[in-house]
Order: structure tokens, then C-alpha cells, then sequence
């Protein structure tokens, strides 16, 4: 019971906030229907949203991407530029973008799957880059440094301009709200079993009788087209698409929220992309205030980069806190997800599987 | 033909650049299955070293060059080597934590890096020898090309004498093979391990400081966009193999040199992931690599 009330209450909670003019003490940049903060926050729902379809992937398949980047950052560039061209306009352009998301998540996968461990990971690095280079020499109206942005009257009145930036933050709610019962119910079909089974140890699953690369593939369609989903909206978000989120950091962090807040349990995604999020946006802000600004330059600067603070939180959770932020809240007992170790490798003191 | 020996020259010294970090991670996870995502940090960190060193000289003799090199060689070295102790060593036989480990410690470092100097680049004085050129075939090349060519030719030399001429080589090519096999024998693979991280660290170092002297300057983002291009290296001349790392370097240091200049700025770099892309589905194993390593 408390397991279905307690997420309803959270998003009840949220979708009331832009009601709300309670200030929460330097935490967010302004009160909570600011539009600073709302902004903010829609930023986090959508990093939650693409983190937990890595964690479908990742978490639950044991497949680990370096390369999510790629789909987020394809929906969101094609959703921007199919609107921008003149016939289509938003209402064309969002459905054709998400058609050639999922064709190029399909494709994508199909050609990263023929590899296993290490070389998926290496595979799925090296297809990003691929859009990353395109997007940064501004190929196919992709603007270079600069990104794109939608034209005027291209996007639908509702989630133009800052008066409307509510609007925009219920839509990356929505969204997270949507991938989460999407994926939530994906990984508790058959199917998604046998996702779980693949994680844990593939040459079994195949000699149970499963097709693998099958599974794997439709796990990771699944993923990166909703991951291109998750894109689109971040493009209404911030209006337009820039190429940070296509460059290999953003893949890495996208890694980092799923660590960070746990593989294999999808509020853990959530909290990892909440987290790291905020800490993002925040971080700079808060090393401008009083307190910090009083400390001597040495202990000051490093503060001001938040990467220098992810990175090393991101390393002592790896060392000390394997299963992430969510292994916090659950006991050992039933804890079904162990660290997914997707090889056969011959590893020294590695009895268990062997060769 | 000048321009196109001159590009070509620089397409191979740049290869050099990449089979100077990828002859590293080579050794690194032909041993240890360690993918280190760190190591592009480890080449900044060096390049830094390096600027250090030369930044106040207004006309720097090579002699003084040298002094940096060696200073970010050792800078890099004892970076791999605490890494290795303190990060890689308690996730033994934790595959994927040793990857994400080493991608945080890169993210946390370049950050570090940006934060004590600050995100633009700075330039690196460079001698007079090394900034002027000399005529082959006609065609003026600047030195520095020469510099990285030859450093990387007597790497490659070093490596393949240290791997089958001493006993460390021996039991690092018996590791590389199998590594549970030569524990059972008594040997102590672990300093092995820590050894070869630490040569890495010291290889990605010399690459940086080299880098500094071909880009002429350095930010604390250099690393990691030869990382991305070391990657691909390492994967396309076969993971754990130095010789198919060469050849790829070379190859792809060309190829990618010369379609940005002829075709378009960019298409170059496309080419490189396209040749990548091929070869996953041609040969997923690499040009000299074997089958059962890539798992």
C-alpha cells in the first residue's frame, strides 16, 4: 500500500508546487513558483526521466552505454530542426522526430549489440561521437557552439515565454511520471525478466532457450527511443537544443545519475538524477555565497566546479557504496539486484564463473 | 604535393600522439582488463606539468624542454600510481567499478584542473628548434612533427624490448595471456598490474607533454578529446595489442588529417568513427586482437 501511495502523494505534492510561493531558504534560486525554480526543477524531472531509461538498459540489462547522449540529443536536435522547417511545423516535426528516433535507436543498437561488455560500451561511445562531431561543426542546420533554438510561433503558445514556464515544468513531470510507469511496468512483464536474467548472466539465459541479442535489442530500442522522448521535452524546456547534451560528458553523467542513485532500482535513477541535477545547477550558486566566498582561494575554487565534486562523490559511492543511494533504504535481504557484471572474462580470483 | 607531405606528416604525428596513450591503455587492459577513462586526465595533468616547467622561460633551450618532458613523464607516473593503489586496487576484479571509478577520478580531475587555472589555454613557450622547420621534399615541416614521430618510434621500440628481452615483460605477456595461471604459479601479479598502470600513466604523460608542444598550448580539456580518438585506436588495432594499436594510430592519424583537409573540416573526424564502425562490424575483435578478449 505504502509502496503506491507514497510515489501518487510525491507527485501530488509537485504538481502543486507552482502553486506555491514558499520561499525554501537559498535551496532553490527563488520561491517555489519562481520561474527560476520551476525551471529547475523541469530540469531535473527530465535528467530523471533519461537517467531511468538508462537504467532500463544499464540497470536491468546489463548493458552499459556510454553513447545515451546520442538519442537524447538526437530527439531533441531533429524534434528543433524538423519544427523549424517551414511545411512541417511542431505538430509534423514532434512525430516525424520521434519516428527517426526510434529508426536510428533501432539501427544503432542493433549494430552496438553485435559487440559485447567492454566493446558495447566502446561501440555505443563511438556512435555518439558521431552526432557529437556533427552537432560541434554545425552540420545539418545543427548550428555548431551556438545550438538551435525554435523559431518564432513554432512551438505551441502554451509553452512559450516565462509566463508560462508552469506549463512547461507539468509537461517534464508528466514525462517523468510517464517513463516511469512505462518502465516500471516493461521491467515486470516476461520480457523484462528475462532482461533481468540477461544481466545476470547471458550465456545461461541463451542456453535456457531465450534469444539474447533479441532481448537486448528491444531493451535498448525501448530505452533509447524513450530516452529521444525525454529529449524532445528538454527542448521545450530550454526552447531549443544546445550541444551539451550531446558531447561524451553528457553520456558519462547520464552513467553517474544511474550509479549514483542505484542500478537496477528505478526511484534510484530518479534520486541520481535529482542529485546530480541540482548539484549542477546549484553548485556555482551556492560557492557564490557568503559562507563559501569567506574560505581562501585553494578550498574555494575547487568547490566552484561541480564536476570536481560529482567526480569525487561518484568515486567514493563506487568504492564505498556499491549500490548506490537507494541501497540506503533497502535491507540486504531482499535485495535482488547485485552489481551487474556483464562478462565471462577470465578474472584473477574470480572463482565463481570461471572461464 | 608540399601541402599534401606536409599533412601527411601531420597526420602521422598525430597518430603518434594516439598511439601514445593507446599503447598505455593497450598494456593496461591487456593485463588488467582495466579500461581507464582517467587517462586522458593523466596526459592533461602532464601537459600542465609540462607548462609549468617552461611558462616563465621566454626562449627555452632544449635542454630545458627535456626537464619537462621527464617532469610530466614522473607527474603522470605517480598519478597512475596512486590511482592504481588507492582506486583500482580495492575493486580488483570489479570490471565495470574500475571503469566508472577511473571516468569519475577524470571528471573530478579535469575539474580540478579548470578550477586551479582556469578553462582557457594557455601557451606553451617552445624552443626555436622545435618551432621552425625543415624542408622535405620542398615542403617546410614544422619540427615538432618529428618530435612526436620519433618519440613515438622509440616507445614502441622500448615497449617490444621490455616485453620480450627482460622478466617483467615475460610475466606481463604471460598476463596479458592469462592472468589466474600465473598467479597459481606464484608470481605476484599484482606488482605487475601496478607497474604497467604506472608505465601507462607515464606514456599518456610524455603524449602530453608532447601534445603541448604540437598544439602549443594547453587547457585542461586536451586529454579527453584524445582520449575519445585514443579509444577508438585501441579498439580498431585490437584491445591488449601494442602492435595493432601502432598500426591503427598511424592509419587513422592519416586518414583523418588528410579528409579534414581535402574533403571538409570535420569529415575527417566522421571518417575516423565511420572506420570504427566498420571494423565493430568486419572484425569486432580488432585488427591484431584476440576473439575472447572482448567480452
Amino acid at each position: 500500500m505504502v509502496r503506491t501511495l507514497a510515489p501518487a502523494a510525491v507527485v501530488v505534492l509537485l504538481a502543486l508546487a507552482p502553486y506555491s510561493d514558499l520561499s525554501v531558504g537559498g535551496l532553490l534560486p527563488g520561491a517555489v513558483n519562481s520561474t527560476g525554480s520551476l525551471q529547475l526543477l523541469a530540469l531535473m524531472f527530465v535528467a530523471a526521466a533519461t537517467a531511468i531509461t538508462l537504467d532500463l538498459m544499464f540497470g536491468y540489462t546489463g548493458l552499459l552505454s556510454f553513447g545515451h547522449a546520442l538519442y537524447f540529443g538526437f530527439g531533441c536536435y531533429s524534434t528543433v530542426i524538423l519544427s523549424n522547417i517551414g511545411g512541417l511545423g511542431f505538430t509534423l516535426g514532434l512525430p516525424l522526430a520521434m519516428l527517426l528516433t526510434f529508426t536510428v535507436a533501432l539501427v544503432g543498437n542493433a549494430a552496438s549489440l553485435r559487440l559485447t561488455g567492454i566493446g558495447f560500451s566502446m561501440a555505443t561511445l563511438a556512435l555518439a561521437q558521431a552526432l557529437s562531431i556533427a552537432v560541434e561543426r554545425g552540420f545539418l542546420r545543427s548550428g555548431g557552439e551556438v545550438g538551435v533554438t525554435y523559431g518564432l510561433d513554432v512551438l505551441p503558445a502554451p509553452f512559450v515565454g516565462i509566463v508560462n514556464t508552469r506549463n512547461t515544468y507539468w509537461l517534464a513531470l508528466a514525462l517523468l511520471v510517464a517513463v516511469y510507469a512505462l518502465v516500471g511496468f516493461a521491467v515486470r512483464t516476461e520480457a523484462g525478466h528475462v532482461w533481468q536474467a540477461i544481466r545476470e548472466n547471458p550465456l545461461r539465459t541463451g542456453v535456457l532457450g531465450y534469444n539474447v541479442y533479441a532481448s537486448q535489442l528491444a531493451s535498448g530500442t525501448i530505452a533509447c527511443t524513450l530516452a529521444g522522448a525525454c529529449g524532445a521535452v528538454y527542448s521545450i524546456v530550454m526552447g531549443g537544443a544546445n550541444p551539451s547534451i550531446v558531447v561524451l560528458g553528457y553520456s558519462l553523467s547520464l552513467v553517474l545519475m544511474v550509479v549514483l542513485g542505484g542500478r537496477g532500482v528505478i526511484w534510484g535513477a530518479v534520486v541520481g538524477g535529482f542529485v546530480y541535477t541540482y548539484l549542477n545547477e546549484r553548485l556555482t550558486a551556492v560557492s557564490d555565497s557568503g559562507a563559501v566566498s569567506a574560505l581562501p582561494h585553494v578550498i574555494r575554487a575547487p568547490l566552484s566546479q561541480p564536476n570536481f565534486i560529482l567526480g569525487t562523490v561518484f568515486v567514493l559511492v563506487i568504492l564505498f557504496l556499491p549500490g548506490g543511494l537507494a541501497s540506503l533504504f533497502r535491507t540486504r535481504s531482499h535485495d535482488p539486484v547485485d552489481a551487474p557484471q556483464p562478462r565471462k572474462s577470465v578474472l584473477v580470483g574470480d572463482t565463481e564463473q570461471g572461464a | 604535393m608540399d601541402t599534401f607531405t606536409l599533412i601527411a606528416l601531420s597526420g602521422l604525428g598525430l597518430g603518434a600522439l594516439y598511439f601514445l596513450l593507446a599503447s598505455g591503455l593497450s598494456l593496461i587492459f591487456g593485463l588488467m582488463r582495466v579500461l581507464s577513462f582517467a587517462h586522458g586526465a593523466f596526459l592533461t595533468v602532464a601537459a600542465f606539468a609540462s607548462w609549468t616547467v617552461l611558462r616563465h622561460a621566454a626562449a627555452p633551450s632544449l635542454g630545458l624542454l627535456l626537464v619537462a618532458v621527464l617532469v610530466s613523464s614522473v607527474a603522470a607516473g605517480i598519478l597512475a600510481l596512486v590511482t592504481e593503489l588507492t582506486i583500482i586496487r580495492p575493486l580488483k576484479g570489479k570490471v565495470l567499478e574500475q571503469l566508472l571509478a577511473t571516468a569519475g577520478l577524470g571528471l573530478a580531475l579535469v575539474a580540478l584542473l579548470a578550477a586551479i587555472w582556469g578553462p582557457d589555454e594557455h601557451m606553451i613557450p617552445q624552443p626555436g628548434w622545435v618551432t621552425s622547420t625543415t624542408q622535405v621534399a620542398g615542403a617546410p615541416i614544422p619540427n615538432t612533427r618529428f618530435l612526436l614521430i620519433g618519440a613515438a618510434a622509440v616507445t614502441m621500440v622500448v615497449i617490444q624490448a621490455c616485453l620480450s628481452r627482460t622478466r617483467a615483460g615475460l610475466v606481463i605477456r604471460a598476463g596479458v595471456e592469462n592472468a589466474e595461471m600465473v598467479a597459481a604459479l606464484g608470481i605476484d601479479v599484482k606488482r605487475s598490474f601496478t607497474a604497467v598502470f604506472t608505465a601507462g600513466g607515464m606514456l599518456a604523460g610524455l603524449g602530453g607533454a608532447l601534445a603541448g608542444s604540437y598544439y602549443g598550448g594547453v587547457s585542461p580539456y586536451l586529454g579527453d578529446q584524445m582520449l575519445i580518438f585514443a579509444f577508438i585506436v585501441l579498439i580498431i588495432g585490437g584491445l591488449g595489442s601494442v602492435q595493432g594499436a601502432l598500426i591503427a594510430a598511424v592509419v587513422l592519424g592519416l586518414a583523418q588529417s588528410l579528409a579534414n583537409y581535402y574533403v571538409q573540416n570535420g569529415v575527417g573526424d566522421i571518417l575516423v568513427v565511420a572506420l570504427l564502425v566498420v571494423t565493430l562490424l568486419v572484425r569486432p575483435q580488432g585488427l591484431l586482437g584476440q576473439k575472447d578478449r572482448l567480452v
